[in-house]
């Protein structure tokens, strides 16, 4: 039973979800932010790999996020609809409901291969070297697409709610956030399990005295591939779910900003809690989304106090300050976050009566 | 039968030769010291022998398959640990979690296994978890089994690393130092416990010790070098009457 405790829980609270939505007590909104929270889950627990557990300083996840998010969705307007850029679909539309767990698994194996340029470079670099490395490959990616015309450079890529209009064709319920769930679930499991094997093991000792293990028999050049890699990979697939949930993507929203997003879930979180990247991706989600109506009513505000003039506007370009600041913010007065290196259950010991992780 | 044998290493870094010409030979289980003063170069045999650093020159056998210029964790895995002059444990994670991460080169399972937690992980979990516990258990570190090694005292920190070195499951131990900074008393454990190993364990010592009452009591060999160069071999006898040796160690009296 204890074994069964956290799926169980997390099953009825997916169901439930799945179940409002479908018979639409929750708005499309409330469903697509729900959708953000998972699709943040993933991209600051797979950081978190590299940044908290390995201790490296990498600052371009949303580079892979990037790749994941065009191959998943080239691929699925490739196979299943018809566009302009790629023709008729390849395959029946009725398929798209079995293959886009495929096309997302594919998307992030893309992103993995991709991780090897920041991979390959980490074997002889670390600190501010490879913080360079990572900034350069998360623009050297957005820059790609930017200029690659078939996925529409600078506009963007648009059609990937016709996948769900297919998926949805078949049976008709709220196929993404089921994904959704079902794939950051998996996420932070194999995160897990990989972090509490003495095989995973080898990136925190790696954190901790790269010369040590190395000398102690760790493979610490292997390490550090399968570690960038299982990131970078796991961004891929938080960049396919974030691509189908929008319907519609572009190189810009996988710049420098949504890398710092990234940063911040990971350093507000807590550096190798896994525990602390799944509350900081809640609370982070749930903030910026609460700027849209702050900025706003803000904005209504300081005008009605007339402080200051009435052609200056706060927009929600104000988003590209308030997330810096979080990071600088914390880095200045809780540089360990939330949970420290420490998990959930380590602050409250009950809890581990009413469940197990195996 | 050769364990180990060392030829005509030479380890240049720019122009300084911290270790010039430098050969030894292990035939079996011996243990034997590595003397001499500070900066001689005896951690740089160390870290050239266990991989750290690709020689200038000479030639590494160990178990008849020559060794320079393989990674570290290649050659501990075929069986060379080490300690560090200075503790080198990972001070955040648990005593036990130390011992488990040498066993890396020895693990027996894939990542995927370690996702899908088959019985291929379990077993090879439960037989590195064996191990370890055994180690700890015969060192009488158990008590410490979950505590993290930066809480502990010093002298059981050393203790620790030669705990994690063995492990590694070695057929030669390199130890730097390991009586630096331990109290008398911890010494004379020190010496029990090494000699104990030896004998339980079978296997080649080699160590670098500073103070003599260690090096004397412990090694059937003993090798001295000074500037990189051997000035003299043999049994502790013969090298504390050894007049080159006594004159590294005590300055030259005519200057
Ligand atoms: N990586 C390196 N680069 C340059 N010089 C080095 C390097 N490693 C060691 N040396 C130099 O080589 C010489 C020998 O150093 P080593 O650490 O081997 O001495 P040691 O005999 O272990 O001394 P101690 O008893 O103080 O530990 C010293 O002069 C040291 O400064
Ligand atoms: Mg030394």
């Amino acid at each position: 039973m204890k074994k069964l405790s956290i799926p169980l829980l997390l099953a009825l609270i997916a169901v439930g979800t799945v179940l409002a939505a479908h018979f639409e007590l929750l708005d499309l909104y409330i469903q697509t932010v729900i959708m953000f929270v998972g699709v943040n889950i993933i991209l600051s627990s797979s950081f978190n790999i590299i940044n908290g557990y390995m201790g490296e300083f990498a600052c371009g996840h949303a580079g892979f996020m990037a790749v994941g998010a065009y191959v998943t969705s080239v691929l699925n307007l490739m196979l299943f609809t018809k566009s302009k850029a790629f023709g008729p679909p390849l395959l029946s539309p009725d398929l798209a409901l079995y293959f886009f767990p495929v096309t997302l698994i594919l998307g992030g194996i893309a992103a993995a291969i991709t991780g090897l340029i920041v991979a390959v470079p980490s074997f002889k670099t670390r600190d501010d070297y490879l913080a360079i490395i990572t900034l350069a490959a998360n623009f050297i990616i957005v820059s790609l697409f930017i200029n690659m015309d078939i996925v529409g450079g600078a506009r963007g890529l648009m059609g990937m709610k016709q996948i769900i209009f297919a998926m949805e064709d078949i049976v008709f319920i709220p196929w993404m956030l089921i994904w959704v769930f079902t794939f950051t679930y998996l996420t932070v499991f194999i995160i897990r399990r990989f972090v509490t094997s003495t095989y995973g093991k080898g990136i925190i000792a790696i954190h901790q005295d790269e010369i040590a293990a190395e000398i102690m028999s760790v493979n610490t050049d292997k390490m550090k591939l399968v570690a960038f890699m299982l990131s970078s990979g796991l961004a891929g697939v938080a960049g396919g779910l974030f691509a189908h949930i929008l319907g519609y993507i572009n190189p810009n929203s996988f710049g420098i900003l949504k890398s710092t997003e990234c940063l911040v879930m990971v350093y507000m979180g807590g550096m190798g809690s896994l525990s602390g990247s799944i509350i900081a991706a809640i609370l982070f989600t749930l903030l910026i989304e609460g700027l849209r109506f702050i900025i706003p009513a803000a904005d209504t505000l300081i005008h009605y106090l007339p402080l200051i003039p009435d052609t200056f506007h706060l927009s929600q370009v104000l988003k590209w300050v308030i997330i810096p600041l979080i990071l600088v913010i914390l880095m200045q007065f809780r540089p360990e976050g939330i949970m420290g290196n420490r998990e959930l259950s380590d602050f409250f010991p009950k809890l581990k009566r009413f469940y197990v992780f195996k | 039968m050769s364990l180990l044998k060392i030829e005509g290493l030479t380890q240049k870094f720019g122009g300084l030769t911290a270790v010039s010409d430098f050969s030894t030979h292990f035939q079996g289980n011996e243990l034997m010291g590595l003397i001499g003063p500070n900066g001689a170069g005896k951690t740089t045999v160390f870290n050239i022998v266990s991989g750290f650093y690709t020689p200038t020159r000479g030639n590494i056998i160990f178990k008849d398959k020559p060794i320079n210029g393989l990674k570290p964790h290649v050659v501990t895995g075929m069986g060379i640990a080490r300690t560090f002059q200075n503790i080198r444990l990972w001070h955040d994670m648990s005593l036990l979690d130390n011992i488990l991460i040498s066993q890396h080169h020895n693990l027996g399972y894939t990542l995927l296994d370690s996702f899908l937690r088959n019985k291929r992980y379990v077993d090879n979990e439960h037989r590195m978890r064996t191990i370890a516990m055994d180690l700890l258990e015969q060192l009488d570190l158990i008590q410490f089994k979950d505590e993290r090694p930066g809480n502990l005292p010093y002298g059981v920190q050393r203790k620790i690393e030669i705990a994690r070195a063995l492990s590694v499951k070695p057929d030669l131990l390199l130890l730097d130092e390991p009586a630096a900074g331990l109290n008398s008393a911890d010494v004379q454990d020190l010496i029990k416990l090494i000699a104990w190993i030896h004998k339980e364990f079978n296997i080649a010592i080699w160590m670098i010790e500073h103070q003599m009452a260690v090096v004397m009591s412990l090694c059937s060999w003993i090798q001295v070098i000074d500037f990189g160069k051997t000035i003299a071999q043999g049994t502790p006898e013969e090298i504390q009457s050894n007049p080159a040796v006594i004159k590294a160690y005590l300055g030259d009296d005519n200057i």
